[in-house]
């Protein structure tokens, strides 16, 4: 396939930025997004050129380093599946495709399409554990039966892989998909209960400190989510927030 | 220099709890005046950071992702083992060690498998109370399921997402200490160096991959938990990342390095399909318990296959050769990874291979299908005849076992293994090998400890799955946070190490000269062009079967790509910014050191064991040879200057509680 690529680059946090084109040859359809673009940095290094930075790692869809937003949506065009699994033969011979980073306040633009989400580890750092201590000396695991149903949304909601398409991908760049599945692992489990009010307190405090904007559920989040996690745990959020803020 | 392993005395059941009652002690209060460094926040790292934090020490913790969540170890699909035998199938901790020390191929530490197997039950104590939403049955209580090499069901898992789930609590436990200010953590940042002073580690030097800044870190003590080398094969199935640069660096200044040729080869993952590939992805072991695995047993048909004249479906039942059950009766399809890989290799030189190429087996889940689909069936009341029906519901099972690696397979593949089978072949999966460590898990340099899978201890020849992740988390949650103790017990006076000491000014000065010669040096290729071509040699010939010649050949053209990587390589950019390419020629020079020394390793191995298959060494069967008598040790490796000069240790395996017996499956 040939393609013609319209990526965005940024020499660091600094700089202005912009779009520049790339012709690209020679892509087959079974190659996936990434390696799309290792052949373009590929030739950009032999040229003499500086190839064009981009973050991932596990490129199996769990660890959710890789980012970009691809001709206007989070992750491409591909439904359910991040950027390392995306697939080119989702796109035509002759397309031509806009790869930009992910854009939200809250994610500040490092290099290229690498953007800095350590505002997710923060919202973390102010609530998202349960407070046990590490030292094994716990009950048996069996002592507190969970009911499957619980456990499995808990386990659904735990499947979010912290990549930030939510955020790029809502008009008001909000956190609250993230945040909400966070809170929701805890709160179906009854090990985390005994401080969900604080929880949920201190993370949605520390979301608004980040700069991340409102929620007002257009649900735009939910569709791009690489892991289908559902509306349902903002809903969960909410509910949890209100009862924490009365007995608060 | 003598290797101690510092194995307790007294009976294996005692070891670890007479170890601990006589250890010495740091006071809490003075546990706030010692600094600690992790590199790694992997499940290893990751649990270390938490504990050590909790403890009350200061930690400082490196990882080079932007998220210490973003480990490798979320991406482990299948489970973790623990011997809590909830299933009252016969499972103990006697049983979870001797099933690792045989799986091993008898090349693991006993006295430290068997203190795997005593902690194992706590870990999942420990997981659950943190919140990992583990797999349940609908009473409530934690479900297992079991896995290669063992006839027990003793592994815990989260849908085929347990690493992630595992790393996630780990991770959540450091979020804890983070935010209490008892963990510095440093995100992206690279660890490039260790420093020593008096023969002791006593800091780092990292590069923050940000701004390139190389920055000074000084502790008390520091561990590694760096995870595995894999990638030294170019393709595998480890995130592009994963890298030796600190076990090999804390090598380069006196940590011996053991058995660098211990390399899993995973039997189930997908196939090479090109050239353009960048890594290889796993299909967790796990499938094995439901999908059968074959070949066709005539040539025509394979080679019908190969060329698209025939489908797997085409071929009736006893068309088809399902050559672990034919070949290995008990354990079927459920056997180690080293011995179902070998044998789909066997298979597909022969000529019997189902993709393109000719280097795929089928992994065929129709039957599992149907039989759940029946048991639904009749659960429900429906009939049990009708088969859309049976499929409908057999499907819906298998989706809620292995959804998530059915969509995976799917997206990279294009063909929808529900209906039709998976196809697929081994891939250089985990190493074994790592820098050798005691019993405290301390290397050869007093204070530099190692953890997870960047040691080597606990797995000898061939590691059993679901029990890296045991590994790990044993390690870091319940091994090391006891073991370190003891070292910096005599260390509470010593106040904080300035960063000013000539050792620092010195490895710091190593750094930044390296880092300027790759930026300055104008070749002509790609950093990813050499590790291409390491790569090819390493798989071609130290890969799944290794022969003198082979390896001899190896070890030269190893070193020779080496030298013309210094010379020829090209890293654009600069130094003192965000730069990818200069991150990835720092863990390549470092992977063609190693890479040699993984040959000179294989090639003294007279013997087969495990992941290490010598073809000079295989019984009449075809199955590996090992020789005791010789080879019953460690090998563990000193630096001299180049992996050619290397020098030798031995660290004698004495089995006293498990007799070594010729490993069989059949
Ligand atoms: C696809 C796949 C599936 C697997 N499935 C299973 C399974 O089901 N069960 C099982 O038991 N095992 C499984 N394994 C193996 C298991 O996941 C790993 O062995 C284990 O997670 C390793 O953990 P670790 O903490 O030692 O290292 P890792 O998780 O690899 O962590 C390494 C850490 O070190 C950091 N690091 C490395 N070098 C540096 C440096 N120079 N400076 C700073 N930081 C550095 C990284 O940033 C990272 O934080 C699987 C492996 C793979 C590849
Ligand atoms: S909720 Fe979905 S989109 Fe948002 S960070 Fe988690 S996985 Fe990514
Ligand atoms: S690279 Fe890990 S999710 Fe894409």
């Amino acid at each position: 396939m040939k393609l013609t690529l319209k990526i965005w680059r940024q020499k660091n946090a600094q700089d202005k930025g912009g779009i520049v084109e790339y012709p690209i040859d020679g892509i087959e359809p079974d190659m996936s997004f990434l390696e799309m673009l290792d052949v373009l940095n590929e030739e950009l290094i032999n040229k003499g050129e500086e190839p064009v930075a981009f973050d991932h790692d596990c490129r199996e869809g769990i660890c959710g380093m890789c980012s970009l937003f691809i001709n206007g949506e989070a992750h491409g065009p591909d439904r359910g599946v991040t950027t390392c699994q995306l697939h080119m033969r989702m796109f035509k011979d002759g397309d031509t495709i806009f790869i930009e980073p992910f854009r939200a306040k809250a994610f500040p633009v490092i290099k290229d399409l690498v953007v800095d989400r350590s505002s997710f580890d923060r919202i973390q750092h102010a609530g998202g554990f349960i407070s046990v201590n590490t030292s094994g000396n716990t009950i048996d695991a069996n002592a507190i039966p969970v009911p499957k149903d619980d456990a499995d949304k808990s386990f659904d909601a735990a499947a979010c892989i912290g990549c930030g398409a939510c955020v790029a991908t809502c008009k008001n760049s909000s956190a609250m998909l993230f945040v909400s599945a966070k809170v929701s692992q805890y709160a179906l489990l009854p090990q985390g209960k005994v401080e969900a009010t604080d929880r949920v307190l201190n993370m949605v405090h520390q979301m608004d400190l980040e700069g991340f904007g409102n929620c007002t559920n257009t649900g735009a989040c939910e569709v791009e989510c690489p892991k289908g996690i559902s509306l349902e745990n903002i809903a969960r959020m909410n509910r949890e927030y209100l009862a924490a803020s009365l007995k608060g | 220099m003598a290797l101690d392993s510092k194995i307790p005395n007294g009976p294996i059941a005692d070891k670890w709890t007479n170890y601990k009652d006589h250890i010495n002690l740091v006071n809490p209060a003075n546990k706030r005046n010692l600094d600690i460094i992790v590199v790694g926040t992997g499940l290893a790292g990751g649990s270390a950071a938490a504990t050590l934090a909790e403890l009350g020490y200061n930690v400082k913790a490196f990882c080079f992702q932007d998220s210490p969540r973003r480990a490798h170890s979320i991406a482990a699909q299948g489970g973790i083992n623990a011997a809590k035998n909830y299933k009252g199938d016969g499972d103990s901790v006697y049983r979870l060690f001797y099933d690792t020390v045989k799986g091993g191929d008898y090349r693991a530490r006993e006295a430290n498998v068997h203190r795997l197997a005593e902690v194992s039950a706590n870990i999942i104590d420990q997981c659950v109370a943190q919140g990992v939403p583990l797999a349940r049955e609908y009473g409530g209580l934690l479900d297992n399921r079991s896995f290669g090499g063992t006839l027990v069901s003793r592994t815990f898992y989260a849908q085929g997402q347990t690493g992630q789930q595992l790393l996630l609590g780990a991770y959540s436990a450091m979020n804890r200490q983070i935010g209490r200010g008892k963990i510095k953590m440093y995100n992206r940042h690279e660890m490039l160096d260790i420093v020593i002073v008096n023969g002791k580690a006593r800091g780092i030097i990292a590069r923050n991959l940000i701004t390139g800044e190389i920055e000074r870190h000084s502790a008390h003590a520091v561990v590694i938990g760096s995870g595995g080398y894999g990638n030294v094969f170019f393709l595998s199935t480890n995130a592009m990342g994963s890298n030796a640069t600190a076990a090999w660096k804390i090598h380069k200044k006196g940590a011996f390095f053991a058995n660098p040729c211990y390399t899993q080869i995973h039997p189930t993952c997908i196939p090479v399909s090109g050239d353009h590939q960048s890594k290889l992805t796993l299909m967790s072991e796990s499938l094995r318990n439901d999908g059968r695995i074959w070949v066709p047993k005539k040539l025509e048909d394979a080679q019908a296959i190969r060329e698209g004249k025939k489908k797997a479906i085409d071929l009736s039942e006893d068309e088809r050769d399902y050559f672990l059950e034919r070949r290995y009766p008990a354990f079927g399809n459920l056997v180690p990874r080293d011995v179902a890989s070998r044998a789909a290799k066997e298979r597909c030189d022969a000529g019997f291979g189902v993709n393109k190429t000719g280097e795929a087996v089928y992994l065929d889940f129709a039957a599992a299908i149907e039989r759940y689909g029946k048991e639904a069936a009749h659960v429900k009341g429906l009939n049990e005849n009708d088969k859309a029906l049976v499929t409908k519901l057999g499907t819906d099972i298998v989706k809620s076992k292995y959804g998530n690696l059915f969509q995976m397979y799917l997206k990279i593949v294009d063909e929808d293994p529900y209906v039709t089978p998976m196809m697929i072949y081994p891939a250089v999966h985990y190493t074994m090998g790592g820098t050798w460590v005691d019993y405290n898990l301390m290397t050869t340099i007093p204070g530099c400890f190692s953890i997870g899978e960047s040691n080597f201890s606990d797995h000898g020849a061939n590691r059993l799955g679901a029990s890296a992740l045991m590994q790990g988390l044993a390690d870091g949650y319940f091994v090391l946070p006891y073991t370190i103790g003891d070292y910096l017990a005599p260390d509470i006076k010593m106040g904080p190490i300035s960063t000013d000491l000539p050792e620092f000014i010195e490895a710091e000065k190593a750094v930044v000269d390296q880092i300027n010669k790759f930026i300055n040096n104008n070749g002509k290729h790609s950093v990813d062009y050499f590790h291409k071509k390491l790569g090819k040699i390493m798989w071609n010939k130290v890969g799944m079967a290794r022969n003198a010649k082979g390896l001899t050949e190896a070890i030269e053209e190893i070193a020779a790509l080496r030298e013309e990587f210094y010379k020829d390589v090209k890293v654009p950019g600069s130094a003192n910014e965000f730069n990818q390419e200069l991150e990835k020629a720092t863990r390549v020079a470092d992977f063609l050191e190693l890479g040699e020394l993984f040959a000179k390793d294989a090639l003294h191995r007279n013997e087969s064991c495990g992941g290490h298959f010598r073809e000079e060494y295989q019984t009449e069967e075809g199955e590996a040879l090992r020789d005791d008598d010789n080879f019953a040790y460690v090998a563990a490796w000193e630096y001299k200057g180049k992996p050619s000069d290397a020098v030798l240790h031995k660290e004698p395996l004495n089995y006293e509680n498990i007799k070594l017996v010729q490993r069989s499956y059949k």
